[in-house]
């Protein structure tokens, strides 16, 4: 094919997509309220993440400022911040040393802007009885432990988040591509585009998905206002969110807030490419396991034992 | 043009006129479509939160429908092969009423998954070109795609074989043979790709399975025919429709296999599983035994094996499978027994326990009873109106005036 051919199946295309986008316009025009803002409409023609150019992508981020800032009264920045180059981040969790306070988990809550009403928590903390014999099959744990004193005696705590796999399962089986594998290794969801079919959810091996069954409510003082488009902003009724390593901080090169909140220092976290790294040096000296190894999702969370305790295998049911 | 417009006054005078019991019938389908179009508006305003349906069982009594619902498409193809590849002549008759049938049941399979979506909304993200259409790595995308494709087959069938007898044309043979032969994988696609959907997903042990594809298609070759076989008799009672005993006949003996097939495979999963013992049979022993006494569904599975067995034995016995009225009971049981089999039985327990290990005891609440009641309704009067359409085309009660040009 010579080149003005293809320039010109180019354009064909082009105008096509037009075309197509004006016919949907028009399909959904029978379905929305006609007096609905202009903000409105192009929320619902916006375009999937990655096929946004870099200046409507600017305007979008700020119409949502603005709109955040005015919803909740405080001024709020929503940013995109790409990946940095030769980074790909990973996690470490000691079990020797979590206690099980759940200091994380309501941390994450705070700082991804997750529902209070219906109640949304990305990191959930699993009990486990030592002395039980059946402790490797996950449904001998319990996630709604609450006594007045952690650590209880003879009792162990595994915290399970998102483990952003290499090779996610999620991510496959999305029908419109609305997560995906940033380069930097986070496993991503564009609220905007999710359909809200559930597939990921049911294919996701470590409940790392939570889905807005509800309308998210978020307390206007406690909300953090400062955002990633693909991270922390509020998300809608009817989407699929999820652990983003934080993204709004690691890109900025901060530490999540997990691992800022943990009064133990169990979390740690860095950069797998760095090998100064925090991270590689406990990958390269310290026994490591991954959850559901067997089922090959080959995550980038790991967990260690830093103390004398016998390594045991806290994997799975898988 | 002017023959256009007398065939539509026709389609029109033959779907608002009819008995007293017609009448009736579509009055109470659209009362419960009402129903189900006001609760559904309530779900879409609150969200998904209206249902029962949690993080812990992401899917749940409209996914069980949608997937019970892809099996009764089946029963086109039930009808096609012994009409079409083994001519057949009884079945023939009644072979177009199996292609409604699978467009009634693939539009109600939309409808369920539709409602179950989210951002329902946002469909268009799912269009070629203007969205992004994960294929071929999403099964789900490969759903859409089959179903989409089945439903339009049928119809397109239906539209003919009607249009051929409206204007008292012969078949063009040549031109409709591909898309019959075309019909019959088409069929089997559309069950192994939604059995695929669950048993590819290797987070869910109780689906990750390879008998789960042959266990949808024998289990959809029984419920479909036993819904039909019903239907048919409703029909041959109430319209001109000339239905034969021998063609129920056939199809009960279909079913005997398909029922055969439903069981053995059963026999062959529960021996995998129980035997090995691994700690993947958590989500079985919730379902058959009950799981650290959360035992809701074990009622249902056992009333489910008992239908599904009995049923076996009227159909295995040619006495009983050739009297209608231990036939008729073989399809309600088998209706019955296969309906909770995918829904309580396949559906539910593959939630629990969850990833984490979690025991969730999902059960629909009294809306999404009565959304799925509404969905339902549509289809059945999806299926009423077609049909009704069709076989008064077929008795020649509705036909056209104008002189066609013999085709020779």
């Amino acid at each position: 094919m010579s080149e003005d051919a293809g320039k010109a199946k180019n354009e064909n295309m082009l105008t096509r997509r037009k075309f197509l986008t004006g016919f949907a316009a028009f399909a959904a025009a029978l379905s929305l309220p006609f007096n609905a803002k202009a903000s409105v409409w192009e929320e619902y023609f916006r375009q999937h993440f990655t096929r946004l150019k870099k200046d409507e992508l600017r305007a979008i981020l700020t119409n949502m400022e603005a709109e955040l800032s005015e919803k909740y009264g405080k001024s709020v920045t929503v940013k995109a911040t790409p990946p940095m180059d030769k980074v790909l981040f990973g996690y470490a969790l000691d079990l020797s040393r979590c206690i099980g306070c759940r200091k994380c988990v309501y941390a994450c809550v705070q700082e991804n802007n997750l529902s209070r009403n219906p109640q949304i928590q990305w990191i959930k903390v699993l009990e486990f009885e030592k002395e039980n014999k059946k402790w490797q099959s996950l449904e001998h744990s319990n996630r709604y432990y609450n006594p007045d004193e952690v650590p209880q005696k003879g009792k162990f705590y595994v915290p399970v988040q998102c483990q952003q796999c290499n090779n996610p399962a999620c991510v496959k089986v999305c029908p419109v591509k609305a997560t995906w594998k940033e380069p930097d290794g986070m496993i991503v969801v564009d609220y905007n585009w999710c359909i809200g079919c559930r597939f990921c959810m049911a294919a996701c091996p470590y409940g790392a998905r939570n889905f807005n069954w509800g309308k998210p409510y978020i307390p206007k003082v406690e909300l953090n206002p400062y955002m990633h488009y693909l991270g922390n902003r509020p998300q809608y009724k009817g989407v699929v969110g999820k652990c983003t390593f934080c993204i709004q901080r690691s890109r900025e090169g901060k530490y999540t807030a997990c691992v800022e909140a943990c009064p133990v220092g169990a979390r740690k976290f860095g950069n797998l490419l760095d090998p100064k790294s925090e991270i590689r040096y406990i990958l390269e000296n310290l026994k490591v396991f991954r959850l559901k190894e067997d089922l090959d999702t080959d995550p980038k969370f790991f967990y260690f034992f830093s103390m004398g305790t016998p390594v045991r295998s806290a994997g799975g049911k898988g | 043009m002017n023959s256009m417009f007398q065939a539509l006054t026709g389609i029109l005078k033959v779907v608002f006129t009819g008995s007293k019991s017609y009448k009736l019938l579509v009055a109470v389908l659209l009362l419960l479509m009402t129903v189900g179009v006001i609760l559904l508006v309530r779900q879409f305003d609150q969200g998904l939160i209206a249902t029962n349906m949690r993080d812990q069982a992401s899917w749940g009594w409209y996914i069980a429908n949608f997937t019970f619902l892809v099996g009764v498409a089946a029963a086109a193809v039930v009808l096609v092969i012994p009409a079409y590849i083994y001519h057949y002549e009884p079945i023939h008759d009644i072979v177009l009423l199996g292609e409604i049938m699978a467009v009634s049941a693939v539009s109600m399979c939309l409808m369920f998954v539709t409602i179950d979506m989210g951002s329902p909304e946002r469909f268009w993200h799912l269009i070629p070109g203007l969205g992004i259409f994960n294929f071929p790595q999403s099964i789900l995308a490969w759903d859409v795609l089959v179903l989409n494709t089945y439903l339009f087959v049928n119809l397109f069938l239906v539209c003919y074989g009607l249009y051929k007898y409206y204007t008292g044309q012969p078949y063009n043979k040549k031109f409709i043979w591909p898309f019959i032969i075309f019909s019959i994988p088409a069929a089997i696609s559309i069950h192994t790709v939604t059995a695929f959907i669950y048993a590819g997903l290797p987070a869910r042990p109780f689906w990750n399975a390879a008998i789960l594809a042959p266990r949808f298609i024998a289990s959809a070759f029984c419920s479909g025919p036993a819904f039909m076989l019903i239907l048919f008799q409703i029909i041959r009672k109430n319209t001109r429709l000339k239905v034969t005993n021998e063609a129920l006949f056939k199809v009960g003996e279909i079913i005997t296999y398909a029922m055969a097939l439903n069981l053995f495979f059963l026999i062959a999963e529960l021996f995998k599983e129980r035997y090995s013992a691994t700690a993947h049979i958590a989500a079985l022993d919730y379902l058959w035994y009950g799981l650290q006494g959360h035992n809701h569904l074990v009622p249902w599975i056992w009333t489910a094996i008992t239908f599904n067995s009995i049923a076996f034995l009227f159909l295995l016995n040619p006495k009983t499978r050739r009297n209608l009225v231990t036939l008729n009971l073989a399809c309600v049981l088998i209706f019955i027994g296969v309906y909770i089999e995918k829904g309580m039985g396949l559906i539910f327990p593959g939630f629990v326990p969850d990833t984490l290990g979690e025991i969730y005891d999902y059960f629909p609440n009294s809306l999404e009873f009565w959304v799925s009641i509404g969905i339902w309704a549509a289809g059945m009067l999806v299926f009423t109106v077609l049909s009704k359409i069709a076989i008064a085309i077929k008795t020649g009660e509705l036909k056209c005036s104008c002189t066609v040009p013999e085709n020779k």
